[in-house]
């Protein structure tokens, strides 16, 4: 059978989501998969949500259809929450627990729901959910910036994950300057470790 | 990848390009010399990419002032020989239709493409006009790639279909073509000619009406060339998926790459005609598929171009071939299509039962994510400056025309300062009609490259027809919602040379308008004094409220390492609320306990909030 996977990535302009769909084509690549990926630019960056969609194999169209994501990929819980029309009993759903509060929260026009309780909702319907304090991770690597790979990490444990980890290691050497390599290599690591050790509990 | 990716790798290369890269890329494999744009979502990328690397390549490439100049700059040197493009967002393309139309009749000598990104569903957009209906009113021919392989294939092979016919040639695209990545293998840069030469020959090039008239005739003989071109182009294909289909599909762009899928993931049966030189079409290949099909639909995003130009050739033909699309309601003209809109569309079609294996989860009220102004960002400065010197100028009824731009998103609360909006430049003329109209103060905002791209042509006609308004530009120093592009007012290195600044004071003022002010948004005291002076007059005023971009301005901070992030006493904080509800900076946040932070992460030092809180309770608490 030919590997496939489609992938769903969702959070909030300025995570570094773009960054992470980069590393994935390119890891593709390493593999000799065919790749095709959807990004979101422009006016949506500012803060609000952004979506990547990916589809790596013997595919022609950029999006994934509902119910037909592999693996869901989520900087950030409420967002994750948002997309999983795109889920099915078969999806991995591997989120962020860290919220980031939108300005219709603060500014009080609306409420935030408890992250703990979308988690234990997705779990109830039957999906597999590893959740990853993403920013904690990128924190202990050295840099709060390197959540993104953080979560790049810790999907690329998932069982489901058809990417080898030297492919995602050299993909991650090819797009992050060298100046910031070891951070996110360790950033990588921590994300790894942390879901390997939930998926096995 | 990195710019300079896209002009150094090498034949064989595999990458993991963006459309917009492939667009770059496979122009300058067929000898690219000479390129112009405004920016404009989806189409940036392509400007951004040759801003850095045009000069290295050789090839000329500027920021025009907006796309009607750009198409003339281009067009012009496409005159003079050289292979050109200009490109830009489908709306654009209004701006540009006036050069856009006639050079169709002047025709072109070196391969000359115009690409226009559509943006179905309005992703970054205003409307969602379908810009294939340009080459049925021009009559230019057209180009529709339906991914990142075939927009690098079309503009290598555009300049030579561009040459052979000497006609401007259309290549569009939509938001899920420019913007989506796939693998493409490069091939060989080629040779290029950059120096022009200008022939001069009246009848060829000035289309005074005696030569005009002769122009549209020879016109009419290329489309006859151009449809043969059609007939035989290997972008117009016919393949097949499953076992003896009988029932066709006629498609284009992005929509064919759904229809595979489809078909792949449900093992459907279809003959499938890909069209990509969707003007002129290929009327003989499209009679033969209907002839030889029981059903065909018609599966293209938003408006019925194709299914319409099919309907006419099957009445043409007499063939009795049920055919379906956006007439029989099977498809909307709103939105792009996904996965799902064309798998409900054929399995219907194919009376076959649909399928849903979406898994159900417990609903819950997810609070909403709009766009919103950045942390630091100076337009919330100004705007909330603006709020005050109404409230202080006892002025309820105030009406704020908006532009194209971030500031748009001063349509959220707490600013709500976006009151009516058409297009690029829009806010100088509505800003005279609204205020003649009613009477009321009105407060027109505008951006500093919206102000140069057409605004101020507004501005003039607002001081000559003797309107009363208050202009706001709100000079950010960049083209920031496009991705920061350079604009007129900067100074910058274009193609390695420095281009002079222009001067927006010195400009408004050599208008006439006698209150022109600079402000700095950051100082809050002075933007809230020169908004109550200007709101005091009658007749027309102009507020400039300079301060570049946050964003930019990060960029240069992360490189210096210096940062300063502002913090609240809790001890002095009286909890009123101003700096969460008035001003509304993202970096704020609440907890449950009622207690006012500042997220550290987030925070820009911008100093507004430490300003405007009453009870000073906000301070510098850290330099990094």
């Amino acid at each position: 059978m030919n590997k496939s996977l489609q992938l769903v990535i969702v959070g909030v302009g300025g995570q570094g989501i773009l960054t992470v769909s980069d590393i994935l084509g390119t890891a593709a690549i390493e593999e000799g998969l065919n790749a095709v990926m959807s990004e979101v630019h422009g006016m949506a960056q500012r803060g609000g949500v952004v979506t990547t969609e990916m589809k790596i194999g013997n595919f022609s169209s950029p999006l994934v259809a509902d119910g037909e994501a592999d693996i869901i990929l989520g900087f950030e819980p409420a967002e994750a929450y948002r997309i999983l029309t795109k889920a099915s009993k078969k999806t991995r759903v591997v989120t962020n627990v860290e919220p980031l509060i939108p300005t219709s929260v603060s500014i009080g026009q609306a409420k935030y729901p408890d992250v703990q309780q979308l988690l234990q909702n997705m779990k109830d319907s039957g999906l597999s959910v590893v959740g990853v304090n993403a920013v904690e991770l990128a924190s202990k690597a050295g840099s709060a910036m390197a959540g993104n790979v953080v979560m790049l990490g810790a999907m690329s444990a998932l069982d489901n994950f058809i990417l080898s980890r030297e492919s995602m290691e050299k993909a991650l050497k090819k797009r992050i300057s060298p100046k910031l390599l070891d951070v996110n290599l360790k950033a990588f690591e921590l994300g790894y470790e942390s879901a390997r050790k939930k998926g096995d509990s | 990848m990195k710019p300079r990716d896209i002009l150094e790798g090498k034949k064989g290369d595999k990458h993991f390009v963006l459309g917009n890269e492939a667009i770059v890329r496979g122009a300058l494999e067929g000898g690219l010399a000479f390129a112009a744009t405004y920016p404009g979502t989806p189409s940036s990328e392509i400007g951004d990419i040759l801003w850095d690397i045009a000069n290295p390549a050789g090839t000329y490439f500027e920021f025009s002032i907006n796309e009607k100049v750009a198409m003339e700059v281009a067009a012009s040197a496409a005159a003079c020989g050289l292979r050109s493009i200009v490109f830009m967002k489908h709306v654009g393309l209004n701006v540009a239709a006036d050069p856009f139309m006639t050079t169709v009749y002047t025709g072109t000598k070196g391969g000359f493409l115009v690409i226009v990104a559509d943006d179905p569903s309005m992703h970054s957009s205003q409307n969602e006009q379908d810009s294939r209906y340009y080459a049925e009113i021009s009559r230019a021919p057209m180009l529709e790639p339906a991914d990142p392989l075939e927009a690098y294939q079309m503009m290598k092979e555009g300049f030579l279909l561009s040459e052979q016919l000497q006609l401007p040639f259309l290549v569009r695209t939509t938001t899920r073509v420019a913007h989506i990545r796939s693998v493409v293998e490069f091939g060989e840069l080629g040779g290029r000619k950059l120096e022009g030469e200008f022939e001069k020959n009246a009848p060829r090039w000035v289309p005074i009406p005696a030569f005009a008239r002769t122009m549209h005739q020879e016109l009419q003989k290329r489309l006859v060339q151009a449809r043969e071109m059609s007939e035989s182009s290997p972008f117009n294909r016919e393949e097949a998926v499953g076992n003896e289909p009988k029932v066709g599909v006629i498609t284009s762009g992005c929509a064919y790459n759904y229809v595979i899928d489809v078909a792949e993931a449900h093992g459907l049966s279809l003959r499938i005609l890909k069209l990509g030189m969707t003007s002129p079409l290929p009327e003989k290949m499209i009679e033969k598929f209907l002839r030889e099909c029981r059903e065909v639909l018609i599966v293209e995003e938003l408006d019925p171009y194709l299914e319409e130009h099919v309907r006419v050739i099957a009445q043409r033909c007499r063939l009795d071939v049920n055919i379906k699309g956006k007439h029989d309601g099977t498809f909307s003209v709103m939105y792009e299509y996904n996965p799902d809109i064309v798998k409900n569309a054929l399995l219907k079609f194919l009376s076959k039962p649909a399928e849903n294996s979406v898994i159900n989860v417990q609903p819950v009220e997810l609070p909403p994510r709009p766009p919103v102004l950045c942390p630091g960002c100076s337009h919330r400065a100004t705007y909330y400056a603006a709020k005050v010197a109404l409230r202080k100028s006892r002025i309820k009824d105030a009406i704020f025309p908006s532009d194209i731009g971030c500031y748009t998103l001063g349509i959220q609360p707490p600013s709500s300062m976006a009151d009516y909006l058409l297009c690029m430049g829009s806010s100088m003329g509505t800003g005279c009609g609204i205020s003649k109209a009613t009477g009321k103060t009105v407060i027109a905002f505008i951006g500093d490259s919206t102000f140069f791209h057409s605004g101020v042509a507004g501005l003039i006609n607002a001081y000559h027809n003797n309107h009363s308004f208050l202009a706001v530009i709100l000079d950010n120093r960049t083209t920031a919602m496009t991705g920061h592009q350079p604009n007129p007012g900067l100074s910058c290195e274009s193609c390695g040379v420095a281009s002079p600044p222009v001067d927006i004071e010195g400009l408004v003022k050599a208008i006439g308008i006698e209150y022109v002010k600079t402000v700095d948004p950051y100082s809050v005291d002075d933007t809230v004094t020169a908004f109550q002076e200007a709101l005091s007059r009658k007749g027309l005023s102009v507020i400039i409220s300079r301060r570049e971009c946050a964003l930019v301005s990060a960029r240069v901070r992360r490189k210096s390492g210096k940062r300063t992030v502002y913090g609240i006493k809790q001890d002095t904080c009286s909890k009123c609320y101003v700096c969460v509800t008035q001003f509304a900076c993202p970096a704020f946040y609440k907890e449950d306990n009622g207690s006012v932070h500042i997220n550290a992460a987030l925070c820009d030092g911008c100093s507004v909030c430490a300003q405007i809180c009453p009870t000073k309770s906000i301070e510098v608490k850290d330099h990094e």
